[in-house]
């Protein structure tokens, strides 16, 4: 029951735009004791299909710059692979810290970031 | 700086740079990468919000395919667990798309800014 509402949660957080798949993570590992690989495993699947609604809905109103997707895609996918393949490399403790370090810094960020009102 | 889309080496290697630290955020940490893309988008290459929020999904959408297959090949993914996070995760988030406009989003953000500091420190130690 826990990880569905986790997952609405997060999914309320991602509507709001504020950062939901971010702190599924941490609520996975922390609440669940996931280890920390498996849970950035199931932050990325769990990620796709809802992404892929909304870059349709994105398309359809024409907020999609395909020229632009097409430049910063090349460096996207070989950083991805680079990432995942570093990331499957080190120990669960160490990439929790690592982890931990960025979602300090996100969070750093976020609250002190102005959202534009657009 | 804005980009016209002239494909100068200069630009060319400020868009290459954009992506690979989103990618490498994104297969690294399992997150999105859109805190980068965005702002990226906004302040480096001078796209509106809603532009930059739809096509830095549309970049994310294929780099978080190949994070996953790495992760799957390093049988890292709980697929059951994903299944149950997508699907009550669809829910949420468009109630959360809705609820847009009812919640003052500037507190929460600050809010939600202390629980991320205080679980990425409760993370390290």
């Amino acid at each position: 029951m826990l990880i569905y509402l986790i997952g609405f949660f997060m999914g309320i957080l991602s509507g709001l735009a504020m950062g939901g798949g971010t702190l599924l993570v941490p609520a996975l590992v922390i609440l669940m004791n996931v280890p920390q690989h498996t849970a950035q495993g199931i932050c990325l699947a769990a990620f796709i299909p809802t992404a892929l609604v909304a870059v349709i809905t994105h398309l359809k109103q024409k907020n999609v710059k395909l020229k632009l997707t097409l430049y910063l895609s090349g460096g996207a996918l070989l950083g991805a692979f680079l990432g995942a393949t570093l990331a499957n490399q080190v120990d669960g403790p160490l990439l929790r810290k690592i982890f931990g370090f960025f979602l300090v810094l996100m969070g750093i960020y976020q609250f002190f970031s102005k959202p534009s009102r657009e | 700086m804005k980009l016209g889309y002239i494909l100068t080496f200069k630009n060319l290697a400020v868009l290459g740079l954009i992506g690979v630290v989103t990618g490498l955020i994104n297969g690294l940490l399992g997150i999105g990468g859109g805190t980068i893309l965005i702002p990226a988008m906004v302040f480096l290459l001078g796209e509106k919000q809603h532009v930059a929020h739809g096509t830095s999904l549309s970049i994310i959408l294929p780099t978080a395919i190949i994070s996953t297959f790495v992760y799957q090949s390093n049988s890292h993914i709980d697929w059951a667990l994903a299944l149950k996070i997508a699907l009550s995760g669809m829910l949420g988030g468009y109630l959360g798309a809705r609820l847009m406009q009812l919640i003052p989003a500037p507190h929460l953000r600050k809010l939600f800014g202390v629980f991320m500091a205080v679980a990425g420190i409760r993370m390290i130690f």
